[in-house]
């Protein structure tokens, strides 16, 4: 049995326009000790997914459709009692503005032990101690006079740092990181997710990587899922994806990389923009932005096609694979 | 200070007019974060005493921007970059040095001399949303800097210039109704460009004009911003923290660490052989597609804060190669073979 198992997972949000979906049709499962990835661009519905793993869908949005299964059971349907045991506990986040997340009148060491006590019956002392410990292990300096300052007083990446001890504080099984590095210095991020990835590595934490960065899910996940509007359009192993995508989107945002294009060369641009979640067209949600547009992408929404190790919800997956072995073979 | 570092500029001026568009010569900027007169007075040692603070946001920079090229300035946040930008726009005055444009001085004209500048130097912002007027629509924003430029234009004129700005960027003109909100991110950046384009600059400062927009938006405005470069012989002061996005579009580019310079190179050499050891760190810390880890270089510490800079070579405290003549020397500018600009003892000695 996979750690996680999301089935059938459809978000609806009730607008007096009527209900717009932001999740359809989404499944997906991990492993222990697993690293995926969550790649779109704004909009696509990533960060939607991630907080609805936690059940943190908030009004007017809702869990229309679909399971969430945590060790088998089912996070859509716990009562709020539940879910306290589990959001923070056995699942953490990590939100992607460290000052909006911590509390500022509180020092971080109140904030950790105040984590702790929520969930477990601990004295203060023994609490602080392993605050300390966690500090230690992000690898803040002098973790025990750290413990008792206010996050105004750390800089951005110290900052993000604590964040992600308090994601640790209670020995996780799954940390679902919204964005973690966007708002820091390339070398912070650059330092943050080595520190991620060896920390999961360490205590066998699976990781949810929600992020916009391509070049970040190559670095860090093992598996990766695309998303566009709403739903999921491509997901397998993290290197056959940027290897060698299958669908026309995931192809397009490898080929708009400023990395992939030769420098002082127009870039390969995808013309047009995501679609909003109110005007989706009919079909293959893409197609008004694809350049290998058919009859059945306008009028049948697509289903998902083994390629290798991945799923593509593309319908023109077996011709284009074709088409792109054909040169080879002549 | 300031008078010396003025009769210097003159000098090298009128030897380099000819090449650069755009000269900042021995460049300071600081801002004073020590409130007002009565926060300023402190009780110190049974007397009061005035105390003021300063950030130190720039600290004796020097850039020629050449004409044609699209010069790129990056480094983290913190480090002045975006100083950089306003300064030369005008919008802030430097604290001392100068700064020329086709050989004119600029930084000390008045607003009334500035308008003749302002029209041929433009800037973009990083936030669409922020910088576009949310009571106006696309026309009236795009209208409004064509008519102060060109105050005996007719109506017909104004808007025919203002329809040739809309479509060079691929806005529909009929949508000069509308107003911002009704726009996507990407073509409310178009619009900040149509609005730079319509004036018809010789020289535009984008600070940071992607950041804030998604991957495949991010291609179409870069594609956008080089295609202008082109058709209109544009000039570029391009402001980022995205290497990736420099490599491709500069021609050369500034790497700047708490308010100075540390390496000036075309973008090519730069990329190939990086010679300052904070642009080295910079550059192996690029998240890249390719599977190889590469093993990125961890810098010591954090950037200390631009309030009390660090004596010596302000990268000091984080360079693993910083010996005792970093801590007290501040290194100059010095040509290396490659013919980039790096300031690092280390280079200079042979040491790195």
């Amino acid at each position: 049995m996979p750690l996680l198992e999301v089935r059938n997972l459809e978000v609806s949000f009730g607008l007096r326009s009527g209900d717009v979906k932001a999740l359809r049709n989404v499944n997906f499962t991990l492993d222990r000790g697993e690293r995926l990835g969550l790649v779109g661009e704004s909009g696509a519905g990533k960060s939607v997914l991630g907080f609805s793993i936690l059940n943190l869908i908030s009004k007017p949005g809702r869990i229309s459709d679909g399971q969430i299964l945590f060790e088998g059971k089912d996070l859509a349907d716990m009562s709020p009692e539940e879910l306290r045991n589990i959001r923070g506990n056995r699942i953490s986040m990590i939100f992607q503005d460290p000052m909006m997340t911590l509390n500022p009148v509180l020092t971080i060491g109140q904030q950790m032990v105040e984590c702790l006590q929520a969930h477990r019956n601990i004295s203060n002392e023994n609490a602080r101690t392993i605050a300390v410990q966690k500090l230690q292990q992000v690898q803040i300096p002098s973790p025990e006079t750290r413990i008792d300052q206010y996050p105004h007083e750390l800089s951005g990446g110290m900052r993000q740092r604590v964040v992600i001890a308090i994601g640790l504080l209670m020995d996780p099984d799954i940390i679902i990181a919204d964005e973690p590095t966007t708002a820091l210095d390339v070398t912070i991020q650059a330092e943050i997710m080595e520190l991620m990835v060896e920390l999961c590595e360490r205590n066998n934490v699976a990781l949810i990587l929600i992020t916009h960065d391509l070049g970040v899910v190559s670095q860090v996940t093992q598996k990766a899922i695309v998303m566009y509007a709403g739903r999921i359009i491509e997901q397998g192993p993290t290197r056959e994806i940027i290897n060698d995508a299958q669908h026309p989107y995931t192809q397009g945002l490898m080929n708009a990389l400023p990395q992939m294009a030769i420098p002082g060369q127009r870039l390969n641009q995808i013309r047009g923009s995501m679609p909003s979640l109110q005007k989706i067209p009919t079909g293959c949600a893409f197609n008004p932005r694809c350049d290998y547009l058919r009859d059945a992408c306008t009028k049948q929404l697509p289903g998902y096609t083994v390629s290798g190790n991945c799923k593509v919800a593309c319908h023109m997956v077996a011709e284009l694979k074709q088409a792109e072995q054909a040169p080879h073979e002549a | 200070m300031t008078d010396q570092n003025t009769m210097k500029t003159t000098e090298t001026d009128q030897i380099q007019v000819s090449e650069s568009l755009v000269q900042i010569r021995g460049l300071y900027k600081k801002f004073n974060i020590s409130g007002d007169f009565l926060d300023q007075l402190k009780f110190k040692g049974g007397k009061i005493v005035r105390e003021q603070e300063f950030v130190h946001a720039i600290n004796g920079v020097d850039l020629d921007i050449k004409k044609g090229e699209a010069l790129c300035v990056v480094g983290e946040s913190g480090c002045g970059k975006s100083t950089v930008a306003r300064t030369v726009m005008g919008l802030l005055t430097p604290s001392a040095g100068t700064i020329s444009y086709r050989g004119e001085r600029i930084d000390d004209l008045d607003d009334k001399q500035l308008l003749s500048y302002r029209k041929k130097m433009q800037m973009i912002f990083q936030n669409p949303y922020a910088s576009l007027n949310p009571r106006m629509t696309i026309a009236q924003t795009l209208e409004e800097p064509v008519t102060v430029h060109n105050p005996d234009w007719t109506a017909r004129q104004v808007r025919d210039k203002v329809h040739e700005a809309m479509f060079s960027v691929g806005i529909d003109p009929s949508w000069g109704e509308r107003f911002a909100h009704e726009f996507s991110g990407g073509q409310r950046q178009r619009i900040s460009i149509a609005r730079a384009l319509a004036v018809d600059p010789e020289f535009i400062v984008a600070d940071e004009p992607i950041s804030a927009l998604d991957v495949s938006i991010q291609a179409q405005v870069l594609n956008l911003l080089m295609d202008a470069q082109e058709k209109r012989n544009l000039t570029y002061l391009f402001i980022t923290h995205d290497l990736s996005v420099v490599e491709h579009f500069g021609t050369r580019v500034a790497v700047m660490y708490l308010g100075s310079l540390c390496e000036l190179a075309a973008t090519k050499t730069l990329f190939a052989k990086p010679r300052h050891p904070y642009t080295q760190a910079l550059m192996s810390a690029i998240p890249r597609l390719e599977d190889d880890r590469p093993q990125h270089i961890k810098l010591q510490g954090e950037v200390p804060t631009p309030v009390n800079l660090p004596s010596g070579c302000v990268f000091h405290g984080r360079c693993p190669y910083a010996n005792e003549r970093c801590k007290q020397e501040i290194p100059q500018l010095i040509t290396t073979d490659e013919g980039g600009q790096v300031a690092c003892h280390g280079v200079a000695e042979g040491r790195i």
